[in-house]
């Protein structure tokens, strides 16, 4: 009963943050109502007792991504009358694209059921059983080959990501800690004798 | 009395657990509360000493003639407490005002992990590793939020210098906190505590030897203390992100979650890899005996120690240059943790430490 109506409060809270995102005006706003979304979908996994998959979520997208995404948000000086101004015409594209979504979700969980027993997914665990240890388990004997492929992947996106980043700019200027540390003292110091001064 | 009892017995089950729960979180946050403010005391005071100065020695309790200083904090909150709360003209209102309170509530909310004695946790959940992993990667919002809604460049600049710091170490702290766990094989503290039973020798810190000083290093840099605290940088950017805060505002945004912060990594780190409430003798004296038992005074002991050294190092380094901090965090810290957890694999392979009992 008490789960039912927190599920409903956060799904409010979860629906409204979303439509948020989209028509906050300022872009920071937006994005803090990004971060409300993750928080609340971290929640409703909470109280499916997917605490892995929430707290991760939280690890991940609130606390790693989108301090990222706040950061360039913030240095960026956007004019947002120029950005609203393709508005009523990629409107119908971006209705398309949403309709698709929806689709797949709605065939996903209503038609195919992904082979999984639907009624048993509100029962709550047994005493002993973890959520994290049976996710490892799967996930490192099932599933090893994907996993594996997946951080292939990532290391990959890392790889590019530094390689985008290190090339030579003209122009670029840049300390060379190598020579500052090898300076000698004679490099930069000239030690005059300096005649003193006839006293009268 | 006896009326007292009767009404209490008269409450229905459910509720005095509810009734119970509240209390014990209270008190909790109380006894957080009071430690912030006497660490702030304590940290005038033991850098005083550490430079041969005085520190806070005039405001007495009820103007007894002991302890004098004692009091130091009291005042401080009341002054604060009673300053007016200015917002800039070309503030984002709104999260001008929420930032101290996203600042506050992780700071705060971490506590329901972290078990203090063998009997006592507020929440002894699965995956509290991860949990507190994740709170405290949200303690950065308040201060980004602080530094741009301010509308002023000084704390923009101190916003962005944190995000990139904390963002550099958190991953450092992250893979010391796998460390952890991988000698420990579970997310759960009391666990992971329990795992680290039978005397010195048995504890984390001594294989993980690497990754608790990482982790205490990483703990300061996330707090932004000295000398990671460029975010404030008094000298350089006019003290950063809470240039614009002032009154309760200042109180909540700076004072509170840092120094909260602060006593929660002092608290990490000996429940990681100093055995929590465990005590060190255990083992060497015969069982039974009192200093051999496990108890809240071994955590507070270790605890206190800590808490000295973030004060020791603050009054002995100079703050470092930010180009150094972010070459520290990704390009020694990261490396070495990564190594490290390769030794623990080693280690786990051959069944040596913490790996024998498996």
């Amino acid at each position: 009963m008490l789960t039912t109506i927190l599920f409903y409060f956060y799904a409010t809270v979860l629906v409204g943050s979303a439509l948020g995102v989209v028509l906050a005006r300022n872009p920071v706003r937006a994005a803090l109502f990004l971060v409300l979304a993750f928080f609340t979908s971290a929640v409703l996994w909470l109280l499916l007792e997917a605490e892995f998959l929430g707290i991760v979520l939280v690890l991940v997208y609130v606390g790693a991504v989108m301090v990222l995404f706040l950061f360039v948000i913030m240095m960026l000086d956007i004019n947002v009358a120029e950005l609203r101004a393709g508005f009523t015409r990629y409107a119908p594209l971006g209705a398309v694209i949403a309709g698709l979504m929806i689709f797949e979700i709605v065939y996903v969980v209503w038609v195919k059921h992904l082979g999984y027993d639907l009624a048993a997914v509100g029962t709550p665990l047994a005493a002993g059983e973890s959520n994290t240890k049976a996710l490892g388990a799967v996930l490192y004997t099932d599933y090893a080959l994907p996993f594996q492929l997946a951080a292939v992947v990532l290391l990959v996106a890392i790889v590019a990501a530094i390689t985008l980043t290190m090339r030579r700019r003209p122009g670029y200027k840049q300390q060379d800690v190598v020579a500052q540390v090898a300076t000698r003292k004679a490099d930069r110091l000239r030690i005059m004798k300096v005649e003193p001064e006839k006293r009268r | 009395m006896g009326s007292l009892i009767a009404l209490w017995a008269g409450i229905p089950q459910q509720l005095q657990g509810l009734v119970i729960m509240v209390a014990e979180i209270l008190g909790v946050m109380i006894a957080v509360i009071l430690g912030v403010a006497f660490l702030t005391l304590a940290e005038r005071k033991v850098i005083g000493w550490m430079q041969i100065r005085i520190g806070p020695n005039q405001i007495r309790i009820f103007g007894l003639p002991y302890f004098k200083g004692l009091a130091q904090p009291f005042a401080d909150v009341i002054k604060l407490l009673l300053k007016e709360i200015i917002v800039p003209t070309n503030a984002d209102k709104v999260v001008f005002l929420i930032a101290p309170l996203i600042a506050l509530v992780p700071s705060l909310s971490t506590w329901a992990v972290i078990p203090f004695s063998p009997e006592f946790v507020l929440a002894d959940i699965d995956a509290g590793l991860l949990y507190i992993l994740a709170l405290t990667s949200l303690g950065v919002y308040g201060i980004i939020l602080a530094g741009w809604a301010s509308n002023s460049k000084y704390a923009l600049l101190g916003a962005m210098r944190s995000a990139a710091q904390i963002v550099a170490y958190e991953i450092a702290m992250g893979f010391a906190l796998v460390g952890v766990l991988m000698a420990a094989g579970s997310l759960n503290l009391t666990d992971v505590v329990r795992s680290q039973a039978g005397g010195m020798l048995h504890w984390h810190g001594l294989v993980l030897f690497p990754l608790m000083i990482i982790y205490f290093i990483a703990g300061i840099a996330e707090t932004n203390r000295a000398p990671f605290d460029v975010a404030e940088g008094e000298s350089e950017i006019a003290s950063g992100f809470h240039v614009e805060y002032s009154g309760a505002t200042f109180a909540t945004l700076f004072a509170l979650p840092e120094y909260a912060n602060m006593i929660l990594v002092a608290t990490l780190a000996p429940v990681l890899f100093l055995g929590g409430w465990l005590s060190p003798f255990e083992g060497l004296l015969p069982p039974g005996s009192l200093l051999a038992a496990p108890s809240f005074i071994w955590l507070f002991v270790k605890i206190l120690w800590f808490l000295f050294c973030f004060l020791w190092i603050r009054a002995t380094f100079p703050r470092y240059r930010y180009d150094q901090i972010m070459r520290l965090g990704w390009k020694l810290f990261i490396p070495l943790t990564l190594v490290w957890i390769g030794v623990e694999c080693v280690m786990a392979w051959y069944k040596f430490g913490p790996w024998a009992r498996l």
